[in-house]
């Protein structure tokens, strides 16, 4: 057969360098549609971070109105507002929710909107498949919360759907939950493939990886953790669907299987899903202290390293979320030594952020104030986090409020105020213009104080023995929920001023320069305010630019 | 750095209908499943997830054979393959898992073994073994007899590893510039490939009607076809990927160093490969 070559009529398209748009229609790029299927078909990392964000954005408003559900029940003992079956439904969507609809998708806007713009790319490396990834999630979350309405009801197991609650003895809706888990699965590992081949192709020409920022390091190696461990909850579901439909025994020891090996199996990927929250937010606090300490990032390889080790170590220490279930003594032993070694690069990391203000010029501007906050109640999530890891202290621990008191601080004001930093600091670069900084300091204190009203009290309420999930409880533990209660309400409604601020922002307010801050060094702060929607359409001369 | 500027791609309707096509095949899948009211739903989201993928590939086809893309796009497709792979390699690592930690530590102990004698009192009679013929529950009835490696399986080997060979002489061969010769052994590998998924067929039926080796048949059972089954579900995927590939280089699409579509069907193949030789040692020979 002779080689073929592509038809004439077609080939002088492939000459116009960059985009014009041709008659098929085929290439558009620079003639946006306008009206809402531009925003269907983007295949912009600008708009599809801005709609992943919005996402996120409303999920956390959705998985915190169930939280307030829940606090609302807990205010007092007994049973007052809701159902047991119905507050089991709540704690399960609130926790799904937060995890794979704010959190995650939260940091994947992030990845969109500044990776290109730190590595001086013109876009992500595969487009199409952004915009695939970003609209499988809201059809995942309308099928998620679509279970609430379905007979009998929603998730009611948890939100680690441990077997056999979540198979022998789940309502018939969890087959969907498991189909909506899926969806955000493919999207997950779908946008870290994506962020992974940017990274690793697209960097402008003389950017090596050690002059990446920290943020796009992280993700990175969150990118990499995503792709490893998304399959592994892809098959643990795909065994739970099995079991549900068609009578397999993966999960049941009638047949020779074994609800514990559920347990191993959600654990391998959920301990490194709570680094892949956990790991941007280094990122970003780590960008955000050195500019408003005006120094150089302390440590920028040890950091590197850091976040690489616990990325390796976050494979080796899933088994401490499962201390009390009989596991042999040498596991027990395994897994509590790996954990406790995670706090040695974790320590790197708060040691150098925390040299980083050393002697620095700092102000205080609200993106400092999460960011500092972070530094300072992460750690106390740390720590706690350190007494769960001694697993014969566990035995006491495991399944109390002390549990939920711990990653609650480092998933509050850890991931969720990195994230919040994150959107104060770029902002400026988002949309032109700053966010009010008196709001923002009135958002920032009604946050402060209504996340550790609200969590804090949960230690001493789980040291004392009063168990997680339950919608009532002993007496003895009253005062400490009621003031987790008032906190939560403080906090959760201070989130109305968040938006307040981001809507204002969006519609006006003092200009912004390119170079936003004072002391912000990396590339984006390069690009205009706001950053026009195509930014390094040819890659950016570097020879002068002086890395991080 | 292929200098001067960069290619980005354009908008498209395919993603997002993409999206949409797999939320109808999977809540068309969850109705079947928990109201089972019938298959509409599903047979419609699987038929709009086929269209869709061959015109989003159609398009991607298209700019390629335009020469849109340039060296730094087909990087972006290698890194995309190669992490996709790799994925896919974490999913099977997850029933390679599940099966070794049942051999290794769930059936034992429920024998009495170690330190973990609770497991064992639930069925005080019960003797683990593997093959697990006699499920701890009477409940469940467990396989009368279990499939011999040395029969179709070693057939099914044979066919893979062949068509693995095979392919890298096409490979080769179009690199070379022997088109025909690619061509040919391209077609001798999808063959093998549907000879492989004929015997599988073949081997079920005889699981399921003569061995009594069906998904209710205890974690035996529910091992063997988690592991065999979404194997095979890899190389139909895989074989139709190459029977595209097939169409293509008889529709000339490829050039000799030109030819990503070709090689990353190629790495999924040898992926899907080597998957079933871990399988065939560690579901059929041991
Ligand atoms: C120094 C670092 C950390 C250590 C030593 C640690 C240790 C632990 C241990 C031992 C448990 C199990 C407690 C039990 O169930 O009895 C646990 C639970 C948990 N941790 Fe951490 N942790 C650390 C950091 C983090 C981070 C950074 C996150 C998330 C961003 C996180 C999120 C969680 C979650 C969500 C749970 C509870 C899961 C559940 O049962 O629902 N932890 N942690
Ligand atoms: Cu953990």
């Amino acid at each position: 057969m002779a080689p073929q070559s592509p038809p004439k009529a077609t080939l002088e398209h492939s000459q116009s360098a960059s985009g014009s748009a041709t008659a098929d229609g085929f290439q558009e790029e620079h003639h946006y549609r306008s009206g809402p299927l531009r925003w269907l078909l983007t295949t912009n990392h600008k708009e599809i971070g801005s709609l992943y964000l919005i996402f996120s954005l409303a999920m956390f408003m959705i998985g915190g109105a169930m939280a307030l559900v829940i606090r609302l029940e807990l205010f007092q003992p007994g049973l007052q507002m809701i159902q047991p079956e119905f507050f089991n439904q709540m704690t399960t969507m609130h926790g799904l929710i937060m995890v794979f609809g704010a959190v995650m998708p939260g940091f994947v806007g992030l990845a969109n909107w500044m990776i290109p713009l730190q590595i001086g790319a013109p876009d992500m490396a595969l487009p199409r498949l952004n915009n695939f990834s970003f609209w499988l999630l809201p059809i995942a979350f309308t099928l998620l919360l679509s279970t609430l309405l379905m007979p009998g009801g929603g998730p009611n197991f948890g939100w680690t759907f441990y077997a056999p609650l979540s198979t022998t003895y789940a309502p018939p809706s969890t087959t969907f939950f498991i189909f909506a888990l899926h969806m955000a699965g493919i999207s997950s590992i779908l946008g870290a493939i994506n962020i992974i081949a940017t990274i690793l192709n697209l960097r402008a020409p003389g950017m090596r990886l050690m002059d990446m920022t920290l943020f796009v390091w992280t993700w990175l190696i969150t990118a990499f953790l995503l792709i490893a461990v998304m399959p592994v909850l892809a098959g643990v579901i795909t065994m739970m669907l099995l079991d549900i439909n068609f009578g397999t025994s993966f999960f049941n020891a009638a047949g020779g299987g074994d609800p514990v090996l559920f347990q191993h199996l959600f654990w391998f990927f959920g301990h490194p899903e709570v680094y892949i929250m956990i790991l941007p937010a280094f990122g970003i606090v780590s960008v955000i202290i050195p500019t408003f300490a005006r120094k150089r990032l302390f440590g920028y390889a040890s950091m590197v390293y850091a976040t690489a080790a616990i990325a390796i170590l976050s494979f080796l220490v899933w088994a401490h979320h499962m201390f009390a279930v009989g596991l042999p003594l040498v596991a027990e032993l395994f897994f509590m030594y790996t954990t406790l070694l995670i706090a040695v690069p974790t320590g790197v990391k708060v040691f150098n952020w925390i040299t980083t203000l050393f002697r620095g010029e700092i102000t205080f501007e609200t993106p400092m104030l999460f960011a500092l906050a972070f530094v300072v109640l992460f750690t106390i999530g740390g720590f706690s986090g350190l007494m769960l890891a001694i697993a014969p202290a566990d035995f006491q621990y495991h399944d109390t409020y002390f549990v939920v008191a711990h990653f609650h601080y480092v998933l509050v004001p850890g991931a969720v105020f990195s994230i919040m930093a994150a959107v104060y600091y770029w902002l400026p670069k988002w949309t032109g213009h700053y966010p009010d900084e008196r709001l923002g300091r009135w958002h920032f204190w009604l946050s402060v104080i209504g996340v550790n009203l609200l969590f804090f009290p949960m230690h001493f309420a789980g040291l004392a023995g009063m168990p997680r999930r339950i919608p009532d409880y002993a007496l003895q533990f009253a005062d400490f929920n009621m003031a987790s209660s008032i906190g939560g309400f403080l906090f959760g409604f201070s989130q109305l001023l968040f938006i307040w601020v981001v809507v204002k922002c969006v519609r006006g307010g003092v200009k912004a320069p390119a170079n936003a801050w004072d002391g912000a060094t990396d590339l984006e702060w390069t690009v205009p305010s706001p950053a026009p929607l195509h930014t390094f359409e040819t890659p950016p001369d570097l020879r002068d630019f002086k890395f991080h | 750095m292929s200098g001067g500027s960069y290619y980005v791609p354009a908008s498209s309707k395919w993603p997002i209908l993409a999206g949409l096509a797999v939320g109808l095949f999977m809540i068309g899948t969850g109705i079947v499943l928990v109201f089972d009211t019938g298959m509409v739903l599903l047979p419609i989201g699987a038929a709009a997830i086929v269209t869709v993928m061959a015109l989003w590939f159609r398009d991607v086809i298209r700019e390629s054979r335009r020469g849109l893309y340039d060296a730094q796009m087909d990087r972006s497709f290698r890194w995309g393959m190669g992490w996709f792979i790799f994925s896919e390699v974490m999913f099977f690592l997850a029933f390679f898992g599940a099966l070794f930690y049942v051999r290794v530590f769930a059936l034992p102990w429920l024998d009495g073994e170690g330190a973990k004698g609770v497991s064992a009192l639930l069925w005080p009679d019960f003797v683990a073994s593997w093959p697990l013929m006699n499920p701890p529950d009477t409940n469940v009835v467990g396989p009368e007899a279990v499939v011999s490696p040395w029969q179709l399986p070693l057939v099914n080997t044979l066919f893979l590893v062949a068509s693995s060979i095979t392919l890298t002489l096409s490979h080769e061969a179009f690199k070379e510039g022997y088109r025909d010769t690619a061509r040919n052994c391209l077609a001798i590998t999808v063959l093998l490939g549907v000879l492989f998924l004929i015997v599988q067929g073949i081997e079920y039926y005889e699981a399921y009607h003569h061995l009594g080796i069906t998904l209710q048949a205890g974690i035996y059972g529910s091992t063997f076809f988690l592991l065999t089954g979404f194997h095979g579900a890899h190389v139909t995927i895989g074989a139709i990927i190459l029977a595209v590939m097939l169409w293509r280089i008889q529709k000339g699409h490829f050039s000799a160093h030109n030819h990503f579509g070709f090689e990353a069907a190629a790495w999924y193949w040898h992926f899907v490969d080597v998957v079933w030789i871990g399988l065939f040692i560690f579901v059929y020979v041991f």
